[in-house]
């Protein structure tokens, strides 16, 4: 069995930025388990990693309260950290501000585009009561589609078909 | 803001303690049988895409819960964590609203039952992510989001319903008859919430009522429904005085927590 390297706490100021900065690293890498064309960083979930009394602190917000998600991801982040030799991190959840959709990166909708998810097509914000958000089709661009169903194989995401190349697809809500 | 958790690790419960855990377990039990009672659905939807939706708005108010219970073991004290909270404890000392515990019906009766909870959660949530207890305002911001899509996906099924055909329209009618007489209690306060509230910790539910009352007037004059005439309003669930349901529910529930202690798959 490979051991991780040996850590000592972090109080060392130079030791310290140079964990602080492999930490980020490693940490915005970590693939979403559910959408994992996705990393933290891309997702925006991410809210930070800093040093608290020579401890590495990675905080983490979930997406929505009972995302599944939430427990694989903090434990990719953990065995992330320590196979970097990063093991006496702690990885903290914090809810406020609360996510939302426009946090997900540039590089971020564009890699859900790629594969084949639309990504969150306006800005966050209640919709009315029977009103749909004008969704273009992830393959062939045509914004003649058509919501199947708002609510998808995870909370993230609905179900929606593209009239034009009739191919459906899951489309990422906006919250 | 007051930062409870800190304020109060190390100290004895004194009487403003037990009154916020009472009062955080409230909002715990409610989210927590009103997710159990939709997760009920799953595998029986009307229809699949519906039995998805009715399946994700129960993992949201189940996560929403969580975070519910998790808070209140910590500010109790006592080594109980979401777990014993959700599962160890018996139906008296549950204080989830009568509305909540109520059986599906169904499918207009469970969207009933959801519209008017929540029309009022939605804005109940609002206020809460003001309040100067710095949590709890943490998870009313982050909830708050999720149950106005939920209070938008019921209030579209009771339309749709109501002003459907005769049948969809009948049973819809008969569950919002049915039902009304639990929605008072939505709006009572014990003493010792009206003291959180005093503190700016909880919200003053009755502040809450004309919000409530539009929201829900747009919803069922737009479904061709009438809203039934206030008449004798069941309470006591916020007493642990629950209807014959409860029980079933937690049984139903609980039975593997409590024949397997600790298990984990």
């Amino acid at each position: 069995m490979r051991r991780p390297p040996h850590t000592s706490k972090l109080t060392d100021p130079h030791a310290a930025e140079a964990a602080l900065a492999r930490a980020r690293a490693v940490v915005a890498a970590v693939v979403d388990p559910e959408i994992p064309v996705l990393t933290l960083e891309d997702l925006g979930i991410l809210r930070g990693v800093h040093v608290e009394a020579g401890r590495l602190i990675v905080e983490l917000t979930p997406t929505y309260t009972g995302c599944p998600a939430t427990l694989a991801i903090r434990l990719a982040v953990e065995a992330a950290l320590a196979a970097a030799g990063l093991s006496e991190a702690e990885v903290v959840t914090r809810l406020a501000p609360a996510w939302s959709s426009d946090w997900i990166t540039e590089t971020g909708r564009r890699k859900l585009k790629d594969f084949g998810i639309a990504p969150p097509a306006r800005r966050a914000g209640p919709l009315g009561l029977f009103e749909d958000v004008k969704v273009a089709c992830p393959r062939c661009g045509s914004t003649t589609t058509q919501k199947i169903a708002e609510f998808g194989s995870t909370a993230c995401k609905a179900q929606w078909r593209c009239e034009t190349c009739r191919e459906p697809f899951d489309y990422f809500k906006c919250i | 803001m007051i930062d409870t958790t800190t304020r109060l690790v190390g100290a004895a419960p004194d009487a403003s303690t037990a009154a916020l855990v009472a009062y955080v377990l409230g909002l715990a039990d409610d989210a927590l049988v009103l997710g159990h009672r939709l997760s009920e659905w799953s595998g029986r939807g009307p229809t699949l895409e519906e039995d998805i939706a009715l399946s994700n708005l129960a993992l949201d108010l189940i996560g929403q819960a969580r975070l519910y219970y998790a808070y209140a073991g910590e500010i109790e004290g006592i080594g109980r964590d979401e777990d014993a909270l959700a599962y160890l404890r018996d139906e008296h000392a549950f204080r989830n609203l009568l509305l909540l515990e109520q059986p599906n019906g169904d499918f207009a009766s469970s969207m009933v039952r959801h519209l008017l909870y929540a029309a009022f959660l939605t804005p109940y949530l609002q206020a809460l992510a003001g309040s100067e207890d710095r949590r709890l305002a943490e998870i009313a911001a982050k909830a708050g989001k999720e149950m106005a899509y939920h209070l938008r996906h019921a209030a579209e099924w009771v339309i749709r319903l109501g002003d459907g055909t005769a049948e969809s329209h009948g049973r819809t009618q008969a569950a919002l008859d049915e039902l009304w007489m639990y929605t008072g209690e939505m709006f009572q306060m014990d003493a010792a919430e009206r003291d959180l509230a005093t503190q700016s910790l909880a919200v003053e539910r009755r502040r809450i009522k004309p919000v409530w009352e539009a929201s829900l007037d747009r919803v069922l004059a737009e479904a061709t429904l009438s809203r039934p005439a206030d008449g004798w309003m069941q309470t006591g669930g916020r007493a642990g005085q629950h209807t014959e349901h409860l029980g079933h529910l937690l049984a139903e529930m609980q039975v593997l927590h409590r024949a397997h202690p600790g298990a984990t798959w």
